[in-house]
């Protein structure tokens, strides 16, 4: 693939390069993440861990990803 | 007496002393610590996940949702806004209803923002979340949070990890009187005799996050916390004797040489 090809996005504040029509379940499975444990916000907007699969993911697309800490 | 259960939205808990999982050295020393305590309910926080750092452990691994209830809070948020999109977010992690609302109004005394939080009780309450509502100590704002559908309200006791223990005992009598909602002193509590005090003034429980997790030996303060709020609540419910200003000898002057 070649690096011009790449888009930018952003996932928990910092950028990250990935391929067109990488689906947001790949961002998952590439970040190690065990989705029973976490929330995804996508542009502000909850997503439904059922249907990442489905979700492509275009250029500047902000991603959060969150889980429980300690707190009071 | 036999007590009545400790209910909060329907559901029944056997420990009337809730936990914070921050601040702790580890999450092995706060998981232990919640075990000593018995508390079958743990507060806990949404932030970001580190992306940089995959193996990292994580609370979920140390303290087992099915076994402990997970009260998710808004530690952080300063605005309706916030608060409402760290309770959604906590909600699609595992489906939890039950929140603990927190909305701060500055960085240093971390009062609430009570015009904030009762916006938000109500928006919450309408989007069919259960919450639980930190507040200031005031009579009347905690009337309005219980008629915006709070279902519990958990006054401060003093600023968040303050330490200093109940400030305003006639505030939160006059809030027990006008409530049937769980009441629970939230922040603030610093020794075992505050949790107590907190009970004997008729509180359904007490939160408690620093006075255990700094404490020199937490697991030890947990367990004097989990004694202190088990006879705080069998002090409130045998009913104290009159306080009198004079002395009552204990022992009869009948047959006396």
């Amino acid at each position: 693939m070649n690096i011009k090809n790449k888009i930018k996005i952003t996932v928990n504040g910092k950028q990250m390069q990935i391929i067109p029509k990488f689906s947001l379940k790949s961002l998952i499975t590439k970040l190690k993440m065990p989705l029973n444990k976490i929330a995804i916000e996508l542009n502000k907007k909850i997503i439904d861990k059922k249907r990442i699969s489905k979700i492509k993911l275009k250029k500047g697309d902000k991603i959060e990803i969150v889980h429980f800490i300690g707190g009071g | 007496m036999i007590d009545k259960k400790f209910k909060i939205a329907n559901k029944i808990f056997k420990s009337r002393l809730i936990v914070g999982t921050g601040k702790y050295k580890s999450f092995s020393e706060c998981a232990k610590a919640i075990k000593t305590s018995g508390a079958d309910i743990v507060t806990v926080a949404v932030r970001r996940v580190n992306i940089s750092n995959k193996n990292k452990a994580r609370l979920m691994d140390y303290i087992d949702p099915k076994k402990i209830t997970y009260l998710p809070n808004t530690a952080g948020c300063f605005t309706a806004e916030d608060a409402i999109r760290t309770l959604r977010l906590a909600r699609e992690i595992g489906g939890w209803k039950l929140v603990k609302l927190e909305v701060l109004g500055d960085k240093r005394n971390l009062f609430p923002e009570m015009i904030e939080t009762l916006r938000s009780t109500e928006l919450l309450t309408k989007e069919g979340f259960k919450v639980m509502v930190y507040c200031n100590d005031d009579p009347l704002m905690a009337k309005r949070l219980e008629n915006a559908g709070a279902v519990a309200i958990m006054p401060l006791a003093a600023p968040i990890g303050s330490g200093l223990g109940i400030q305003n005992k006639t505030n939160i009598k006059i809030i027990r009187s006008q409530t049937k909602l769980p009441l629970i002193i939230d922040a603030g509590i610093g020794q075992a005799s505050d949790a107590t005090i907190a009970m004997e003034l008729g509180c359904d429980g007490v939160l408690i996050n620093t006075a255990i997790a700094k404490a020199k030996n937490p697991f030890q303060m947990a367990e004097a916390m989990k004694l202190a709020v088990i006879s705080g609540r069998k002090s409130f419910l045998s009913g104290r004797i009159n306080p009198n200003l004079f002395g009552s000898a204990s022992t009869s002057n009948k047959g006396i040489i």
